[in-house]
């Protein structure tokens, strides 16, 4: 196991990395933003792919495969709800951004 | 076999791609490009964690093709209107998995004690991290939940108070706390405990979204996204994964900063929002106003609009009601068309999502230069020659301006007052969804155009084409 007080440490970082990454951000882009940081946190696959994968136990199995589901479509809905509404963003005369 | 290394290797590229990808959806040029990097990422994460050794496959492609056919066709059903509720349920989805994943580790490790009989496998920072993936997965996915009937009215939008619901709320809060220290004093034998923090957290989820009223759904739902991450975070914290804890924690934090930027665009801060039934009753305060409001017929906008050099629209959630939204880009090219100055006015807050309005306008091909800020237009405002007020209403009320015991006095609103003419569209004379009456209607410039915002709006661009 990593040192705890090292990851602490990485997660402590991360949260100010985002803060500053996304501190100014015009309003029309406040949807897209949240739908695709929230595609992001189904992140949470990988727990459950290695639960699903890795278990030993049929109850491990059974959660990570439920947790599967569940994280794929937050994964797979919110990048595609996102891509399709950003693609609606037009500049005038047509051209895409 | 593929050694760890690369496969951490791989789960850095994963993270560098979701921070490049993040920062470059904040901004319209690249938007679209930062998505598709930070999909990327998810994949090679994806793909990187199932070349780790021993992994047995089925019940893994089972889930990944029920979530990904699942996922896929609500992404590509939704209409753009409901875009609010989808964001929703996908964060509930998110969090839930949060949840499981904290609890398949949870059990996992039991399994261990009883085969090994002692509870060495445990260590307090695992069990604090298991426990927190609950509590905030389980809020996560109920709340989300609630939020989305609420959005998709399927629940009323109303804020549902009862009494003695904060001191209820502080009770699931203690017991929750209770059991989840117990679980972590004893986490090798309160298999209890965590069932009961599970349940509670949900119940928990559903508590706290159900007194906040639909006009402050922007807020809860930028919260929700937050805690998403956080859930996540907490999730890797469970199982030892840095991949996890970093695109959890960034989420967390952008979601922190669009909570943030909705509670200011309300000038309200985050406690006021999530406790006080905001817009519940009639008795939050505010002078009533009455007077004559004076009516316009189409026909009569038509002429106003066609002798104005400059027009701005004001849409609000009326509008996405009425799904007016493509009629009105098309009177608004007709306008400019007949050599008219248009634009789009949006408040940071006009509907039941943050950038709702902005999604529905793009939808209709309005094109994002003429989207304009609150801050970019009041400043000459009197040179507007008509605003069309199409389904908003708190966010253009003057009494924020002058009014100091209205409930939303020094939340920034659009100064439509100030211009030449303001012409609202309204299906009736009811205030709007905060309860709050509107001394707008009353005022000498201004006209009111009642009816079903897409009709109204047809019908002036019928005349427009006559």
């Amino acid at each position: 196991m990593e040192s705890t007080g090292l990851i602490l440490f990485v997660f402590v970082l991360a949260i100010f990395l985002g803060l500053e990454l996304i501190s100014k951000v015009p309003s029309q882009l406040h949807t897209p933003l949240m739908s695709g940081s929230n595609a992001i946190s189904g992140i949470t696959i990988v727990g459950a792919l290695i639960a699903a994968g890795h278990g030993n136990e049929t109850m491990t199995v059974v959660l990570g495969t439920i947790a599967v589901i569940f994280a794929t479509i937050n994964v797979v809905g919110g990048y595609l709800v996102t891509d399709r509404m950003l693609g609606m963003f037009k500049r005038k005369g047509g051209g895409e951004k | 076999m593929i050694p760890v290394q690369v496969i951490d290797f791989a789960y850095v590229i994963a993270a560098v791609l979701f921070i490049i990808g993040l920062k470059m959806l904040s901004s319209a040029q690249t938007a679209r490009r930062g998505n598709l990097l930070s999909a990327i990422g998810m994949l090679i994460a994806i793909i990187a964690t199932l070349l780790l050794a021993d992994m047995d496959y089925r019940w893994i492609l089972v889930g990944l093709i029920i979530g990904g056919i699942i996922g896929g066709l609500i992404a590509r059903l939704v209409k753009m209107t409901q875009m609010p509720e989808m964001v929703g349920l996908f964060n509930g989805c998110g969090g839930l998995a949060s949840l499981v994943v904290g609890w398949a580790e949870y059990h996992t490790r039991f399994s261990d004690v009883l085969s090994n009989g002692s509870a060495e496998t445990f260590s307090a920072f695992t069990s604090i991290a298991i426990i927190l993936a609950v509590i905030i997965g389980g809020v996560t996915f109920t709340g989300s939940l609630i939020a989305w009937g609420k959005l998709a009215e399927k629940l009323p939008g109303k804020p549902i108070l009862f009494a003695g619901q904060q001191i209820v709320n502080i009770l699931i809060l203690v017991a929750i706390l209770a059991f989840a220290i117990t679980f972590v004093i004893m986490p090798g034998s309160t298999y209890w405990a965590l069932i009961l923090v599970v349940v509670l957290s949900m119940i928990l989820g559903v508590m706290s979204v159900i007194p906040i009223g639909g006009a402050d759904m922007p807020v809860v739902i930028s919260l929700l996204n937050s805690y998403s991450g956080l859930a996540a975070s907490a999730a890797g914290f469970a199982i030892d994964n840095i991949l996890l804890i970093v695109a959890g924690a960034l989420v967390g934090a952008s979601g922190i900063i669009l909570t943030n930027i909705m509670c200011r665009s309300m000038n309200r801060s985050l406690a006021n929002v999530l406790f006080s039934g905001f817009g519940a009753a009639q008795a939050s305060g505010g002078g009533s106003y009455s007077g004559e409001a004076r009516t316009v017929s189409p026909d009569d906008t038509y002429l106003m609009l066609e002798a104005a050099n400059s027009v701005i629209f004001v849409p609000g959630y009326g509008m996405a009601v009425a799904q007016a939204q493509h009629a009105v880009r098309e009177l608004g090219d007709l306008l400019e068309e007949n050599g008219t100055e248009v634009k789009y006015v949006v408040h940071p807050v006009a509907g039941r999502m943050p950038g709702h309005m902005n999604v529905l306008l793009a939808e209709a091909n309005v094109p994002y230069e003429q989207l304009v800020e609150p801050q970019d237009v009041n400043p000459v405002m009197e040179t507007v020659d008509v605003a069309l007020v199409i389904g908003a209403n708190d966010v253009v009320n003057p009494a924020a301006r002058s009014d100091e015991s209205s409930p939303i006095y020094g939340m920034p609103i659009i100064d439509v007052d100030r211009a030449r003419t303001v012409i609202i569209l309204k299906r009736s004379m009811r205030p709007g969804f905060a309860g709050i009456d509107n001394p707008l209607f009353f005022m000498q410039n201004t006209r009111m155009l009642l009816g079903d915002a897409k009709d109204s709006v047809g019908n002036i661009v019928g005349e427009f084409k006559s």
